[in-house]
């Protein structure tokens, strides 16, 4: 055992060396016209050598540093407690959703204007998460092309803008709806698939969806995208410095306050925190509803659902024309929040980091979700002073949180039902 | 009266045929066993009743209306309930919640008195209401899959081996209840392995062979036929 331990960490600590030396150890440099292949300095040697050194005695010493960490209980203290009471639980989670719509609400008047707009994009976000939510959390339908559905929303709002000139207000329910007519397109051929088939079908949707913005250059512009989309308005009153659409009035002008930039932002973020918890409280609503465990159930056993007269097309349509229609929801503000999209801002990378979004925040918890959004949006962004190094952080972080929590940060506890008895 | 006719059912998985020709026929209010060995094609039939996979000719008449082509959720909400092969309960929930997706499609009314009466019928499901599903016993599990089919209210219930892999004390008591479940006027058709115990139950019982009906008699008659014994009851 310990022999085997040993030659373990000694191919570990070359591995370290084989994969850190060249790209360390060797710098290119441009001298003139010339690429000279230089050394780098001792002190970069020297470390590349101590890292290879700290992972042979971390693999060769692994059992112990692991029994050392189980002895340390305190690392999580919430880990060995009884689960609450579901009365208890239920109560502290409506207090902590609540708490945190309330600091929200306060958030933008106390914090700089680059916060603000950060944490707009932190509530599409989650409305993007919770959307995903019902359809791999609940019902269990691993969807990778789910950007496809934000991408519909967004470019709904970009085109009818600009070919008819809709307001947001307008835009924002047909975004949605357009969504939630492709997620409802999209479920039908995906209907008897399962697992990685239904995976891959549906990372190629959100490819297609992606590809066809890109290519189709008559209608939306291609690579170049969509720009000059308006923002939000409210009551016709615009933010901008000068009044753009007709009929319109601007917000400082009849308020009789100094024109700042900063109302928009907060208009905008506002909007978003709006739509992002009513987005919340419906998906909610569904959860306790029929509909909600229906999902559930062909989640755990498709054969005993269909055996008690649930059907298998309804309830996984359902499933994915709701999750569509929330991330057309969060397409349309985010279109309205940057006035210019192109197709680029709609790749995989988009549909990986919502799912992680989901993992991270435990399958079918609400909560979960809404911290985790907060975690993977803000992380990269805290993590930029370290530049270059910032993903290898977020990705260090990422595989830390499955090791330390491979549940998700708040796993769902199910809400169980009671039928109230008649006496 | 009949409840359930099957008029020579062919079904086919792709190019394979797996059943060549069935008929059966169940009265309302009978039990009736159909047994066969390992790949003769006993939950086909069930599973075509069901409508998945669907017949490809023949006929299925439920209560005097031909279902052959409907699809399955409409046929498993007209007074027919499955209690599918291997329990099949949904282990993350509690065992009341598993009897209320039973009855989905009912009122809360209705799902009240239903459970009252699953609760009268399987006490130790009473016991465990609060209990995940998953962390029962076999034999629990069994009674929770047979409750959850009878939250709907069925005429008709079908079994599909209620016997598998269960204690042979648990086994009697299951069959019991079966036989209860007659006496309270629902229909059984009951699909086993456990030929004695199923032919001595039944009313009436047919052999499955390599997707054929070989023979049909009562269940007594069927204990003493001597190729039922030797190839069945072990000798």
């Amino acid at each position: 055992m310990a022999s085997n331990n040993y030659r373990h960490a000694v191919f570990c600590a070359i591995v370290t060396l084989i994969i850190s030396f060249p790209i360390l150890g060797l710098n290119l440099e441009a001298q003139g016209v010339n690429i000279t292949l230089t050394g780098a300095k001792t002190s970069t040697i020297v470390a590349i050598f101590l890292a290879a050194g700290a992972v042979f005695v971390f693999q060769a010493f692994r059992d112990s540093f692991s029994g050392l960490l189980g002895k340390l209980p305190k690392l999580n203290p919430l880990a060995d407690k009884e689960p609450m009471e579901q009365s208890k639980r239920v109560k502290l989670e409506s207090w902590i959703l609540t708490g945190i719509v309330v600091l929200a609400l306060f958030w933008p008047f106390v914090v700089s204007r680059g916060s603000v707009d950060l944490a707009t994009l932190v509530l599409i976000y989650i409305m993007l998460a919770l959307g995903l939510n019902v359809v791999v959390g609940l019902a269990g339908l691993l969807d990778l092309g789910y950007v496809a559905f934000y991408a519909v929303g967004a470019y709904t709002f970009a085109l009818l803008s600009q070919y008819t000139g809709i307001s947001f207000w307008m835009a924002l329910p047909l975004g949605a709806l357009l969504a939630g007519t492709f997620g409802l397109l999209l479920g039908f051929p995906v209907l008897r698939l399962r697992g990685d088939y239904l995976a891959i079908v549906t990372l190629g949707f959100g490819e297609i969806i992606r590809i066809l913005l890109n290519n189709w250059t008559s209608l939306t512009g291609g690579p170049n995208g969509i720009g000059g989309i308006p923002e939000p308005t409210l009551f016709g009153m615009e933010f901008g410095r000068r009044v753009k659409g007709e009929g319109n009035t601007s917000f400082h002008e009849t308020f009789g306050i100094a024109y700042s930039g900063e109302h928009k932002v907060i208009f905008l973020y506002l909007i978003a925190l709006v739509l992002a918890v009513i987005t919340a409280l419906i998906i909610r609503r569904f959860m306790r509803m029929p509909v909600g465990r229906a999902w559930e159930a062909l989640r755990e056993d498709e054969i005993a659902a269909r055996s008690l007269g649930l059907s298998r097309t309804a309830v996984k349509l359902s499933a994915f024309t709701i999750g569509a229609f929330f991330a057309g929801f969060a397409g349309t503000v985010f279109a309205s929040k940057q006035g210019f999209i192109s197709p680029e801002s709609f790749v995989f990378l988009e549909s990986a980091i919502i799912l992680a979004i989901v993992v991270l925040g435990g399958m079918g918890s609400q909560l979960g979700v809404i911290l985790a959004a907060i975690a993977v949006t803000i992380l990269p962004e805290l993590a930029r002073e370290f530049s270059e190094y910032r993903m290898l952080i977020f990705g260090a972080a990422m595989v830390l949180m499955m090791v330390w929590r491979p549940q998700g940060l708040l796993p769902m506890r199910r809400i169980h039902i009671k039928l109230n008895r008649q006496e | 009266m009949t409840m359930l006719v099957l008029e020579d059912v062919h079904t086919h998985y792709g190019k394979i045929e797996a059943l060549h020709g069935v008929s059966v026929e169940v009265k309302r209010g009978e039990i009736v066993s159909l047994i066969g060995a390992n790949g003769a094609g006993k939950t086909t039939l069930l599973m075509t009743v069901c409508g998945a996979p669907q017949a490809t000719s023949g006929r299925i008449i439920l209560e005097g209306r031909d279902i052959t082509r409907e699809p399955t959720a409409q046929i498993m909400r007209s007074g027919l309930a499955i209690v599918p092969e291997g329990r099949r309960i949904f282990s993350g929930l509690t065992v009341e919640e598993n009897l209320h997706m039973g009855g989905f499609f009912n009122t809360k009314s209705e799902i009240r008195q239903s459970q009252a009466y699953v609760y009268e019928l399987f006490p130790r499901l009473k016991e465990r209401e609060q209990q995940r599903a998953g962390t029962m016993s076999g034999g629990e599990q069994q009674m929770l899959a047979i409750g959850r089919a009878l939250m709907s209210r069925p005429n008709m219930i079908i079994l599909d081996e209620p016997s598998l892999g269960l204690a042979p004390l648990i086994i009697k008591q299951i069959f019991e209840i079966i036989g209860h479940l007659r006496d309270e006027g629902i229909t059984v058709f009951l699909v086993e392995q456990n030929a004695h115990q199923a032919l001595h139950l039944a009313d009436r019982g047919y052999v499955l062979e390599t997707g054929k009906i070989r023979l049909h008699d009562t269940g007594k008659n069927l204990l003493k036929n001597p190729d039922v014994q030797n190839a069945y009851l072990g000798g």
